[in-house]
């Protein structure tokens, strides 16, 4: 095992951070902890790094328990969110420091701690910046070098908090992409903290979705997104439109409509729900086509780069629904502001009992 | 066109009024008092000029006046940056009234400080009392002056580190114990480069204040000739005697060593900066 977390437990005077939280990671995986502001995600990254004590558990890297090792025995690499760079060090310098402050005996000659820092600059493509200073750099090299700097002693894992969340859309997205690849290069085991679901669906190996120092759910992006363990989970995980309601001998109430309830909740015969549809799983068009299709109206009309985002009244539900429909469809039907529709329901899940966010 | 030229570059408003306040200001605070001094010793003519300010007893009390002031200064930048760790860093109970009580030699008149001084360190004082036995005088030499300057200079220290020291994002160091590097490896390559500037601000400040500090310093010092004599002593003693030029010969001198000092750190200062900053 790369990571092994047994039975973490952390509270902040009366607020508890992480609660009884235990979690294995396979050596050479991409992992992401997901989770809204304050679920304590970070606060994990940080006891898993030595840099907060957990009040009780036990932190496994690579083998080696390390729960009671201080930061720098810990020989974990940690890239922070604001890059943490040193400022009055130059390029090399920041990413040679690892090395340089390694006890007499264990430093390598200068000459390997050179080769090594350009290798590294080279690897995250920041090589000819070697004697420039952290303020001379746009915050996304900053972040490149912060992970060069962090993979410069050889780490046993890599621990990224929200390590693009400073930058800007294009910029995260680039050095998304390119973490990914070099995750496939280097292939140490990694974390990375993230409270936007897309980073997480797009860059991880698997995802750990947490909420209140709690894990909800852990599985492939694929797993989790199709398959959502729970209310939150699936909220989580991207828009949707949520309608309470309650089941009936089969039946999901969806305001004053009714429609089929899944399988397995099938026998229920009377309980409160929460139904929860996708917005890119509803179809919109302008004759109704099944008797379940609802009536309404759209009220706005949202460009989101191929798809159309539509906000639409429909007739006998308390609040509007969001749908998604490809741009194509969107001037096929020549949909517009005010235009009567009739709304397709094609997936819902639904989740019986109370939940909260 | 000159002018249009400025207009575009400065998107600030007011640089012609403040600029113009600022030389104005400082012309009547700071430039024409201090000419004063020069043009008091021009009519002294060359000779009595330079006989006014080597003889030896003069002499002597810049060679003091100088080095008290340095070793202060360079105490209180030990003494100055652990104090404004702990204010910084700590959370404590009286922690509101340490850092009411740094600014304290700031308020005090000088000769308060000095004569508490005096009672304190003479061979019945308290502290006095206790350094007797063995040999260790305190008053009326100059590590009593350099004690004196060390309480004079040690809220420009603190100070002036402090609000540097509070904008240090506490990553940095993190970052440092994570990549390995012991406490030491952390203060001395990562902290210590990061506060510099600052820290030199704040010697720079209390060095230059010891330079000119005479209330605190003369109850303490004793005022022996060629011993223990500050310079503003010498200056105070030569217009009790009514030698205004001689006065003046020597403030002129110790006016122009310290602002070439003065200079010269800011110099220092401004190159430290520019490396990393650009």
């Amino acid at each position: 095992m790369g990571i092994e977390l047994q039975n973490i437990n952390k509270t902040f005077g009366e607020y508890k951070a992480i609660d009884n939280l235990s979690l294995s990671i396979p050596s050479g995986d991409l992992i992401a902890l997901l989770g809204p502001s304050g679920c304590g995600k970070t606060t994990l990254l940080r006891i898993i790094a030595g840099l907060e004590l957990a009040d009780s558990g036990k932190i496994i890297l690579e083998n080696k328990d390390t729960t009671n090792l201080p930061p720098r025995e810990k020989n974990v690499g940690f890239v922070f969110q604001h890059y943490a760079l040193f400022r009055r060090l130059t390029v090399f310098e920041n990413v040679a420091f690892g090395l340089k402050v390694l006890p007499f005996r264990e430093r390598p000659p200068k000459k390997e701690i050179r080769d090594r820092v350009e290798h590294l600059l080279k690897l995250v493509q920041m090589d000819w910046a070697l004697n420039r200073f952290p303020s001379q750099l746009s915050g996304g090299q900053r972040q490149r070098v912060a992970l060069a700097r962090a993979l410069a002693v050889n780490p046993r894992v890599l621990l990224l908090d929200e390590p693009f969340s400073a930058l800007d859309a294009k910029v995260r997205q680039e050095l998304r992409r390119w973490l990914r690849k070099l995750h496939d290069e280097i292939h140490v085991t990694s974390i990375f903290v993230t409270h936007d679901q897309e980073e997480a669906l797009e860059l991880a190996d698997k995802i750990v979705v947490i909420n209140k120092g709690r894990i909800e759910q852990q599985g492939t992006p694929q797993e989790v997104y199709d398959h959502p363990a729970n209310a939150f989970v699936y909220n989580f995980l991207g828009n949707v439109n949520v309608f309470h309601g309650r089941i009936h001998n089969g039946k999901v109430s969806l305001g004053a409509h009714h429609l089929d309830a899944p399988d397995d909740l099938k026998n229920v015969e009377e309980k409160t729900s929460q139904t929860f549809v996708r917005p890119h799983e509803i179809g919109i068009s302008r004759i109704r086509s099944n008797d379940n299709d609802l009536e309404g109206t759209i009220r706005e009309v949202r460009l989101q780069g191929g798809q159309i985002g539509l906000n639409i009244e429909c007739e006998g539900l308390d609040s509007p629904i969001e749908a998604e429909v490809p741009r194509e469809l969107f001037v096929n039907l020549q949909l517009a502001k005010g235009v009567q529709v009739f709304v397709t329901i094609n997936r819902v899940r639904v989740f019986t009992g109370d939940y909260e966010i | 066109m000159a002018l249009f030229q400025r207009k575009r570059r400065n998107i600030l408003p007011g640089f012609g009024l403040s600029m113009g306040y600022t030389v104005f200001y400082l012309s009547a605070i700071v430039i024409v008092p201090l000419s004063m001094i020069f043009f008091n010793t021009i009519p002294m003519g060359w000779e009595p000029f330079v006989h006014a300010v080597t003889a030896p007893r003069v002499l002597a009390s810049y060679t003091l006046s100088f080095y008290t002031a340095f070793f202060a200064a360079l105490f209180d930048a030990f003494a100055g940056l652990l104090t404004a760790w702990v204010l910084v860093r700590y959370r404590f109970p009286g922690k509101q009234f340490l850092d009411a009580l740094v600014d304290l030699p700031f308020a005090l008149p000088t000769a308060v400080a000095g004569i508490c001084f005096a009672t304190l360190y003479s061979p019945v004082g308290w502290l006095g009392q206790l350094l007797a036995p063995l040999n260790l005088q305190i008053i009326n030499t100059p590590t009593g002056i350099i004690i004196a300057l060390i309480f004079i200079g040690f809220p420009f220290v603190v100070r002036t580190i402090q609000p540097v020291l509070e904008e240090m994002e506490q990553e940095i160091e993190e970052a440092a114990h994570c990549l390995g590097a012991t406490r030491w490896q952390t203060f001395t390559k990562i902290l210590l480069p990061h506060l510099f500037p600052a820290l030199l601000t704040g010697v720079t400040l209390a060095f230059a204040r010891g330079i000119g500090e005479y209330g605190s310093v003369i109850f303490i010092a004793g005022n022996l000739p060629m011993k223990t004599e500050i310079a503003p002593l010498m200056i105070m003693s030569k217009l009790d005697q009514f030698d205004y030029a001689g006065a003046s010969a020597v403030a002129l001198v110790l006016l122009c060593i310290s602002f070439s000092m003065l200079l010269l750190l800011n110099a220092v200062q401004e190159w430290q900066q520019k490396e990393y900053r650009s």
